[in-house]
């Protein structure tokens, strides 16, 4: 949210980008971009470019944070300095992606069979290399397909999508204009499987019934964001097979 | 989160799966509350809340400096929470855990979502405006400290007293009027563990809850919600505690309401 003379964000009941108050931007998910990463992806979803690693599960070090029972996460958000439209930004982590780090691994802490691999670490790296609004549940959907790439056990693939209040509408997939001027917004992370909601933030103004519209979007954009997911994932072995012609 | 032995835990579960908890309260009962203000005369505003055994501490210091670039005619907000090593055998000095920075900048979110500080009215001139430091300093954790934490913020805002800024200076004598607040904000804390879920856990709670969801409100809307840690809530769930929210906030408020600031 942020001050100064706000823009009409909806005009003739449509977005500035033309979209409808529950469409999607265009998104294209990539799986196995990086050949030094046990799995990677690289997701475009509207003018966001983000590219997710995962190394591991390998040995915990330093030794005192591994944990005999399971495996643990480390998880990196960073924006890239050159990320954002605006002035060169900070190197390094701040105190957003220091949160946003945090949240997450979280996610994944659900959805991991951590306890296939005692004593181990499981690295997540996602880079912002270009922000348009939505930046983390961009993240955490291509490091899902990260994760699947690398061949981590997991019970789902989460999906996160993130919803806004502009006005009294509620809409999905805020870019970084609406997300700066919306009346609230609400990044969601999902686990398809049973629904459940493994990462849920939100500030602005909202009452119940707003969030259960906004809610119901997110899940609604969620079979979209999973197909997607599940074809990237399969795409190089489609690659493989016609490289072959099995 | 306090460490608490395995046999502690697994009571503590397996207690509340027969629909009690752990000491006198039931599940969506809050531990008395016990706030003071103005304890630090040094600073512009400062208060004390005691939620059972936590206990936390806010000063607030306010200063002229420069304005954000991307918001020139506004003042600044910052919140900044220590999870200092006398509080628990489990902080440890150092730089900010995620833990302290997911602290304050949930805290943080309520208050700025809600307008509870109209930043605009802290604009001095061109390039100078009011920066309010504001510092959560945990003296002992034992649970919840996002709603202790929100609890105490609020009570030392209305506790702030506005310096004067003069000859480019700032002067804290004389006649010094309360800083304008607008509307309250508190928050409301909730621990699953297992498929029950509570409201103001303790350390020892908190300890083996799976999942805990913090939704901060005023009167009208819902100003912030965070969710936390590896377990899951259902949409249903969710719905439900929106709406505890909206009832048990009620007790907060008029604690705070009763403030004599």
């Amino acid at each position: 949210m942020e001050g100064g003379e706000k823009p009409e964000l909806i005009v003739n009941g449509k977005r500035l980008d033309g979209r409808d108050f529950g469409e999607l931007r265009s998104l294209k998910i990539e799986a196995e971009v990086l050949k030094n990463a046990d799995g990677s992806a690289y997701v475009e979803w509207g003018n966001n470019k983000i590219i997710a690693a995962v190394y591991g599960p390998k040995e915990a070090l330093p030794k005192h944070i591994s944990d005999p029972d399971r495996a643990i996460i480390k998880c990196r958000y960073s924006m890239a300095p050159f990320s954002s439209l605006e002035e060169h930004g900070r190197t390094g982590p701040n105190r957003r992606a220091t949160e946003i780090s945090k949240v997450t691994k979280e996610v994944f802490e659900n959805v991991i069979l951590l306890d296939r691999f005692p004593g181990s670490e499981i690295d997540i790296f996602i880079e912002v290399l270009q922000s348009d609004g939505g930046t983390r549940a961009a993240g955490i959907t291509a490091a899902a397909v990260a994760l699947v790439n690398a061949g981590i056990p997991m019970s789902d693939v989460p999906y996160a999508v993130s919803a806004g209040k502009v006005g009294d509408k509620i809409i999905l997939d805020l870019n970084k204009i609406e997300d700066n001027y919306s009346d609230a917004d609400i990044p969601i992370a999902i686990s398809p499987r049973t629904g459940n909601v493994l990462l849920l933030q939100m500030d602005g103004s909202l009452t119940k019934e707003e969030f259960k519209q906004a809610f119901n979007m997110a899940k609604e954009a969620g079979k979209t964001i999973s197909e997607l997911q599940k074809s990237a994932l399969v795409d190089p072995y489609r690659k493989l097979a016609e490289k072959y012609k099995v | 989160m306090a460490k608490i032995s395995a046999v502690k835990g697994e009571y503590i579960v397996e207690l509340l799966s027969k629909g009690i908890r752990d000491g006198p309260r039931k599940f969506m009962d809050y531990r008395k509350i016990t706030i003071s203000q103005g304890l630090l005369p040094n600073a512009e505003g400062s208060a004390q809340v005691d939620l059972g055994n936590t206990k936390v501490l806010v000063g607030i210091k306010m200063g002229v400096g420069e304005p954000m670039p991307d918001k020139p005619k506004e003042g600044n907000l910052m919140v900044n929470a220590e999870l200092l090593p006398l509080a628990s055998a489990d902080y440890d000095a150092g730089p900010p855990s995620p833990e302290s920075v997911e602290f304050a900048r949930v805290v943080d979110r309520g208050i700025r979502a809600a307008g509870t500080i109209d930043l605009s009215s802290l604009f001095i001139e061109k390039d100078k405006v009011w920066s309010i430091f504001v510092d959560i300093y945990v003296l002992n954790y034992d649970g919840n400290l996002f709603d202790a934490g929100t609890l105490a913020v609020m009570a030392a805002l209305l506790n702030t007293k506005m310096p004067r800024y003069e000859n480019d200076a700032v002067v804290r004598e004389g006649e010094m009027p309360k800083l304008k607040i607008g509307s309250i904000v508190t928050s409301c804390t909730y621990a699953k563990l297992g498929d029950k879920i509570i409201i103001d856990p303790t350390g020892a709670e908190e300890s083996v809850m799976d999942a805990r969801l913090t939704v901060t409100n005023d009167e009208q809307y819902i100003r912030a919600m965070q969710k936390g840690l590896n377990g899951a809530f259902s949409y249903a769930e969710i719905e439900n505690l929106l709406e505890k929210t909206f009832e048990k906030s009620k007790e907060l408020r008029k604690v705070l309401e009763g403030l004599k600031g």
